[in-house]
């Protein structure tokens, strides 16, 4: 296990590196100078040449780059070009939105797929499975901000059960839970969609192993095997799809923010692209990436903790 | 033929060729405005309405299709287009620095939210609908590479394969003339469902304009404009969004049913 994990560690320094370079070099290849191009063709010569001082620009590429890195890495996102304030500030202001939001999705998601999943595949081939399964391919093939302008036409213009958007802070946590319930939910009905398709096809994997007949000629109840073998043994798979789906809810959440106008990271992404700040773009990507990285570590992780045959694959 | 292949083949069909029919012909011309007529309910002269500057939605849709379908299916190309050739050289070589190399390459783009990456790509180098085919297409090249290998990997072990390596074929050669052929099948169906990702993606980067810019018309756009209307006129949101459901499902659709056709084993099974 131990050298399973060091061998994970390893490729997840080198992704994280190369992701670093990927995204500085993205920003590196504008045409022209960064500098004039954050602040458009209007700019004074010499407030551009107040911001290539600020940025570094005077420095050499390598120089910029490990300062940018080692400034990640202490938590200094460096400063927003248009907000004036510390990027670490923008985004911990705005995490409290993005965060809360994909982990309500999460929940939320997994609350409809499982029982969906399992009750599918329990009444394999009838009209439960197939009305269940139809839903899923709506689901799949609904787009998710659209489904979100649709929940707000209903719930929020129609019977005015929710706002339309805004978000009310966490001074009141039950009113910022009930301003993320629509986004929440426009974001985890496709997801949902999917995992509850997983969970079908990994229990019916399950229920045609021989531990199942074991299980069933001993004398358990249909009911009795499937709960107590069938379903644990089929959450394998379905806990790697939920690892994965948490960096579909995230970055997801980018465009359902916008449909809410919730102050979130997706916002923030906008307003500093429409801003031309490629300060802030660059360290929320970064951050983004950094966190959908880490958690498909963790999910490997968990995966081989659980499953020993993995380590020995890997 | 399955239910499926039925439905979602003829719901593709319509979509192509609405797309096609507006190359010679929509019922009204999308770039003229006429604002006393705005906003008009579905049923009317205009058959699915208008939107806020009084543009026949039924066009908007048809140019629209031609939007969705055009990005996509150049981002799935793109995809095809680098990520066969990578799975069936690192397939070839299996097991030497360069397998590693394409298959770490692989799971790095992979683990990168390919959202985040489309606007990071789009913030730089301008909203546009060639950047948003780059963006969408980068995202499939790991996805046929990681499938080409998977599948041409056994193929490798069988015995054909073996003799035609005694007749002295290359490598290379037997890459294209004998596994290449072998995969197609797979290839296809990925290629419909990776083609109804694109349509979402296209229309998810629209919807935050950083896909397809005016005057080209877009569904995602469309739905973008439709967001401040849909209270007073629900149909500028509806009509849209409906035409991603439908195309979305159909090729899914499209895909299941092409997969249990093409696969000669699953049908023998549902005998």
């Amino acid at each position: 296990m131990i050298r399973y994990a060091l061998g994970r560690l390893t490729s997840l320094i080198i992704s994280l590196f190369v992701a670093s370079l990927v995204i500085f070099a993205v920003i590196e290849v504008i045409p022209g100078d960064p500098a004039a191009f954050m602040l458009g063709v209007n700019a004074q010569p010499d407030t551009i040449a107040a911001l290539r001082a600020e940025m570094g620009l005077d420095q050499s590429v390598i120089t910029r780059y490990f300062g940018w890195v080692t400034g990640l890495l202490q938590g200094d996102f460096g400063q927003s070009w248009t907000y004036k304030t510390p990027v670490a500030e923008l985004i911990s202001d705005r995490i409290w939105v993005s965060l809360p939001l994909a982990i309500y999705a999460l929940i939320l998601s997994t609350l409809i797929a499982f029982p969906a999943g399992i009750f599918a595949a329990s009444r394999r081939g009838g009209p439960g499975d197939v009305t269940i399964m139809g839903a899923t391919q709506l689901g799949v093939a609904i787009p998710n901000f659209w489904f979100a302008m649709i929940l707000v036409l209903i719930f929020a213009i129609n019977l005015r059960w929710f706002s339309a958007g805004g978000f009310p802070g966490w001074d009141n946590p039950l009113q910022a839970l009930k301003s993320l319930t629509l986004p929440a939910i426009a974001l985890a009905l496709p997801q949902a969609a999917i995992l509850a398709r997983v969970m079908r096809s990994s229990l019916l994997d399950m229920l045609g192993e021989d531990f199942i007949r074991t299980a069933r000629a001993k004398g358990l109840t249909r009911r009795q095997a499937l709960w107590r073998h069938a379903v644990r043994n089929a959450l394998i798979p379905v806990l790697t799809i939920i690892g994965l789906q948490f960096s579909f809810l995230l970055a997801g959440g980018i465009i359902i923010e916008q449909v809410f106008f919730l102050p979130g990271l997706g916002r923030l992404i906008f307003q500093s692209i429409s801003a031309r700040d490629l300060i802030v773009v660059e360290s929320v990507v970064m951050l983004l990436v950094f966190t959908v990285i880490i958690v498909n570590f963790a999910v490997d992780l968990a995966y081989a903790a659980v499953d020993p045959r993995l380590r020995a694959k890997a | 033929m399955s239910r499926n292949l039925i439905i979602g083949a003829g719901l593709s069909v319509l979509f192509i060729c609405l797309a096609a029919l507006s190359f010679i012909w929509t019922p009204y011309d999308i770039e003229a405005l006429d604002i006393p007529n705005k906003l008009q309910a579905p049923g009317g002269a205009n058959l699915l309405g208008t939107d806020h500057f009084g543009r026949d939605i039924l066009s908007m849709i048809m140019m629209g299709a031609r939007t969705s379908i055009a990005v996509a299916l150049v981002a799935v190309g793109i995809g095809m287009a680098l990520g066969i050739p990578l799975g069936l050289l690192a397939a070839a070589r299996h097991g030497s620095l360069l397998d590693e190399l394409i298959m770490r390459g692989n799971d790095l783009v992979f683990a990168f939210p390919s959202l985040v990456i489309a606007i990071l790509i789009t913030a730089v180098f301008g909203a546009s609908a060639v950047n948003a085919i780059i963006a969408i297409g980068i995202f499939n090249v790991p996805v046929f590479a990681r499938l080409t290998r998977g599948a041409a990997l056994p193929l490798w072990e069988r015995d054909f394969i073996l003799a035609a390596r005694v007749c002295g074929k290359s490598a290379a050669r037997i890459s294209v003339e004998h596994i290449l052929p072998n995969i197609t099948n797979l290839m296809i169906v990925q290629g419909t469902i990776q083609f109804s990702l694109g349509i979402l993606a296209e229309a998810a980067l629209s919807y935050i304009g950083l896909g397809a810019q005016p005057p080209t018309a877009s569904w995602g756009r469309m739905l973008a404009d439709a967001q401040t209307l849909v209270s007073i006129a629900p149909h500028t949101a509806l009509v849209p969004g409906f035409a991603i459901l439908l195309m979305v499902l159909g090729l899914n659709l499209l895909g299941d049913g092409l997969r249990d056709w093409l696969d000669p084993r699953i049908r023998v099974a549902r005998v």
